[in-house]
């Protein structure tokens, strides 16, 4: 019989053991799935995982749809690191796009090297107020901001729907739900020439960075890991945790927001009603998945955006729908899940009678 | 005697209970004979409570036997305990607060019979052995002495042979401590066994004709402690002679008034705390000022307001060196020269899963100099953890020791530590030595009146009436969210305290016994 048994402190091994298993289990468990869908488990996941990185294209877009999963995820890791659970990352990611996109039409035809940062700090500043209404409703009403930031994602998707559709539609655009293209000062500089991935992919190692420095260097940080493990200690040292829930909350929005500008200002290059295929969900699984520190997220996030890859190649060569990639994901935070209890807890072997405590 | 002597009631041979890294109990024999009160003493962290948990069948032992009236058995869980007809009463009530004392009972006992009849039962119960208790009481509205007596009576109402009582003491007053020895000295009377655990020495000298001490999971001795005097307990139990601290006659009467807490009144914060009224008292420099009560008098809540972690509504309610700070967290406070201690010590004073240095971090960062804009300069808070550990005494691995994987007393005396090497003129301390063994306790009382020497102004906040008399220079005491007139340590006596601490404030000697 199989005993789970509380270990007498938390394994550090375990700890980055856990994300491996989790994914040697995603990986077997969809070769099972292919495998009961009909097709031969490992070319089906030779196609999965490694197809779409043949060539310098799908290197290059690997590396285009990590960028938004590192920004964001760890930027939210800050805030899980305090007990603060941003689960709203994909509506400030979209309300980000909204304010960027704004300020690209209106500057529209404007020239200068400005209007780009001018966009993407727009885009910054529209991710953070989007935050900072679970954040004041936290501190001001004590509202659990897991779910007024969830609930705000379904505002955000609603209000950008709204603009695409209505005030801010293109005029030469047929009367599809689209604004105008950007003009060039309001786009991205290609970091490729004939490939999609722009210069915003150096965002995700600088954010790492200062994500890291604010963690592992900061007082801020500091105060940021007490209150997540000890409000009570915390409490004593006068730490405030509003401000703590404030700034976690609006970095975090502000990470997202950054990144929805540059998605509509780099491969988009005008506001759609789908401007991220859930870039903000899957980076709280990027966090988890690296361990809340930024150099694990660097490497979930690329795994993740591989997913994506994946999803595409299986549904072009092997005719699965789309919603392949929502399966591995699901998937690696269901089996991460479950490691992580291996982190406090040993499985130990027991005989079923006579077995003694 | 001519009739043959009977097996022990309860015959422990040879128990051994291992933890990782640790050997909680080291074949330990122990026997207790009917009608007999034997006292389980040692220090915290002995063994008692894990010996006492396996009796009970909390835990059970990896070798050794225990025999019930001569005959061996196995105690899988509580419910067989008591089924053998062993009780106990824990140290910390498992009680609901919003329920009556009938229906607490019921609850504890599984007792299916209708909620009268058993009110009934508790209150013949309590009548006869002494318990002064209603049985349709709420316990939120009882005392802390009363929720014992609830404890007590839904142990006896199943009969018990064997009463295990868990430091008793330790949430009562004197006065109330004394009803409790009447109370056990009855059950006694009908043949019932008592194991009492204890680390009071007085009391077990009062109440026991049988002793058995532990020291570090081993068995020190065994003894008939009416025939010992309190050193000697004291030797067999921590294994060598301590130094009482020595407090000088203090020129506590001339320093200037460092704390002043005037007229200082607080609302319950959350369901069933304490409501503070009209606190006032002075704590000048260079004195140790101490404030008894019983746990739950509002003693937490008085804490809160001093520490800044509560902010008071009147901020000249609470005034350092004259400054108004009722509105100040604690930060703030600590800029004035306010040093805290926490009663809670893992898990408020200090980060269990950080490093002892992150912990110097956590309360010192700004007197030690450990912040340069906005960044952590680790090295100060590395050497000044380490001037922590040298300086007293810290069993430690070092600096990068994580703070739970210290004991308490050195916990105890790396916090208090922490605190006194940021020179505070104020250093408020709460409980400095629960749970902290002898010779922490004595380093940690001799630091604060060394403190106090050189013109520190302490404030100690303590059950313990023992500590209080040994290091204070005055006394006052909390009772019902009151504080009482503080009188001088030297011209006041142990009842008089004790009586303060039932809620009698306003008598002089004379009236005291009459209106008792």
């Amino acid at each position: 019989m199989l005993r789970l048994e509380l270990r007498p402190q938390a394994s550090r091994t375990m700890t980055f053991v856990a994300p491996l298993l989790a994914i040697a289990a995603t990986v077997a468990a969809g070769g099972v799935l292919f495998a009961a869908l009909g097709f031969a488990p490992l070319p089906a996941l030779a196609t999965f995982f490694l197809s779409p990185l043949g060539d310098l294209y799908g290197v290059t877009e690997w590396l285009l749809k990590a960028t938004p999963l590192a920004i964001i995820a760890c930027a939210l890791a800050l805030g899980f690191r305090g007990n603060v659970w941003n689960i709203g990352a994909e509506g400030q990611l979209i309300a980000g796009a909204i304010a960027a996109g704004g300020t690209a039409l209106a500057l529209y035809e404007v020239s200068g090297l400005w209007v780009l940062p001018t966009v993407l700090l727009a885009g910054v500043v529209g991710g953070a107020a989007w935050a900072a209404i679970p954040a004041l409703l936290r501190i001001r009403f004590h509202a659990n901001e897991i779910l007024t930031s969830l609930m705000l994602n379904y505002v955000a998707v609603l209000l950008l729907a709204w603009l695409v559709h209505g005030p801010w539609r293109s005029p030469e655009g047929y009367n599809f739900p689209e604004t105008r293209m950007f003009t060039d000062s309001a786009l991205m500089p290609l970091l490729v020439e004939g490939m999609r991935l722009h210069v915003g992919v150096l965002f995700a190692p600088l954010v790492a960075v200062v994500a890291w420095v604010i963690l592992s260097r900061s007082f801020l940080g500091f105060q940021i890991k007490v209150i997540g493990m000890t409000p009570a200690a915390g409490s004593y040292a006068g730490f405030g945790p509003n401000r703590v829930i404030a700034f976690t909350l609006m970095f975090g929005g502000g990470m997202a927001g950054l990144a929805g500008a540059m998605e509509i200002t780099g491969p988009i290059g005008q506001l759609v009603p789908t401007v991220s295929p859930g870039y903000g969900y899957t980076a709280i699984i990027a966090a988890f998945l690296g361990r809340l520190h930024p150099i694990g997220i660097l490497l979930a996030a690329l795994l993740l955006a591989l997913t994506y890859m994946g999803g595409d190649a299986a549904q072009i060569a092997l005719g699965v729908p789309l919603a392949v990639t929502q399966v591995f994901q699901g998937m690696i935070l269901f089996f991460l899940l479950a490691a992580d209890v291996l982190i406090r807890y040993r499985v130990r072997l027991s005989l079923p009678h006579g077995a003694r405590r | 005697m001519s009739v043959p002597v009977p097996p022990p009631r309860l015959a422990l041979k040879g128990i051994t209970k291992r933890y990782p890294g640790c050997l909680a109990n080291d074949g330990i024999d122990l026997a207790v004979m009917p009608g007999e009160c034997h006292a389980l003493l040692g220090e915290n962290g002995a063994g008692k409570s894990t010996l006492v948990k396996i009796v009970y069948g909390v835990l059970q032992a990896d070798e050794g036997e225990i025999l019930w009236e001569g005959e061996p058995v196995r105690i899988d869980n509580p419910a067989a305990a008591r089924k053998l007809g062993i009780g106990m009463v824990f140290q910390h009530f498992s009680l609901f607060e919003s329920m009556t004392v009938t229906e607490n009972v019921a609850l504890g006992t599984g007792d299916p019979s209708p909620l009268p009849e058993l009110g009934r039962r508790v209150a013949e119960v309590s009548a006869r052995y002494g318990l002064a208790l209603d049985p349709e009481r709420r316990v939120a509205d009882l005392s802390v002495g009363e929720r014992q007596r609830v404890e007590i009576v839904r142990c006896l109402l199943q009969d018990p042979k064997l009463l295990i009582m868990d430091e008793p003491t330790s949430v009562l007053t004197p006065q109330e401590a004394e009803a409790l020895f009447e109370t056990l000295r009855r059950l006694i009377a009908e043949g019932r066994s008592i194991l009492y655990i204890s680390h009071k020495l007085a009391e077990i000298r009062v109440l026991c004709e049988a002793a058995t001490v532990l020291r570090g999971g081993r068995l020190a001795g065994r003894c008939d402690p009416r025939r010992e005097t309190a050193a000697s307990l004291a030797r067999l139990m921590i294994g060598a002679d301590l130094a009482p601290p020595v407090r000088e006659e203090g020129t506590a009467e001339t320093g200037a008034p460092r704390l002043v807490v005037d007229r200082l009144s607080l609302a319950p914060l959350v369901p069933f705390a304490t409501p503070l009224a009209d606190i006032s008292f002075t704590v000048r420099a260079g004195e140790i000022f101490g404030i008894a009560g019983v746990a739950g008098n509002g003693q937490a809540e008085l804490l809160g307001t001093l520490s800044g972690e509560t902010l008071v509504a009147v901020p000249e309610a609470i005034r350092i060196d004259g400054e108004a700070v009722g509105q100040m967290g604690p930060r703030r406070r600590r800029e004035r020269g306010m040093g805290f201690v926490p009663e809670e010590r893992l898990g408020r004073g200090a980060v269990p899963d950080m490093s002892l240095a992150d912990n110097a971090l956590l309360s010192a960062h700004k007197a030690g100099g450990m912040l340069k804009r906005g960044l952590i300069r680790f090295s100060r808070a590395r050497s000044f953890a380490e001037k922590v550990i040298d300086t007293f005494h810290v069993a430690a691995t070092g600096p990068g020791a994580a703070a739970r994987s210290l004991s308490g007393g050195n916990l105890q005396k790396f916090i208090v530590g922490r605190e006194i090497l940021q020179n505070p003129r104020l250093l408020i301390v709460a409980q400095p030595t629960w749970g902290v063994d002898a010779g922490a306790a004595a380093a940690i009382h001799r630091d604060l009146i060394a403190l106090a020497e050189g013109g520190t102004a302490v404030l100690v906040v303590s059950q313990d009436l023992d500590e209080l008399f040994a290091i204070c220079d005055r006394i006052a005491v909390m009772s019902h969210g009151r504080l009482s007139p503080a009188q001088p340590a030297r011209a006041t006596s142990v009842e008089q305290i004790g009586m303060l601490m039932g809620g009698v404030f306003h008598l002089d000697g004379e009236s005291r016994n009459a209106e008792a």
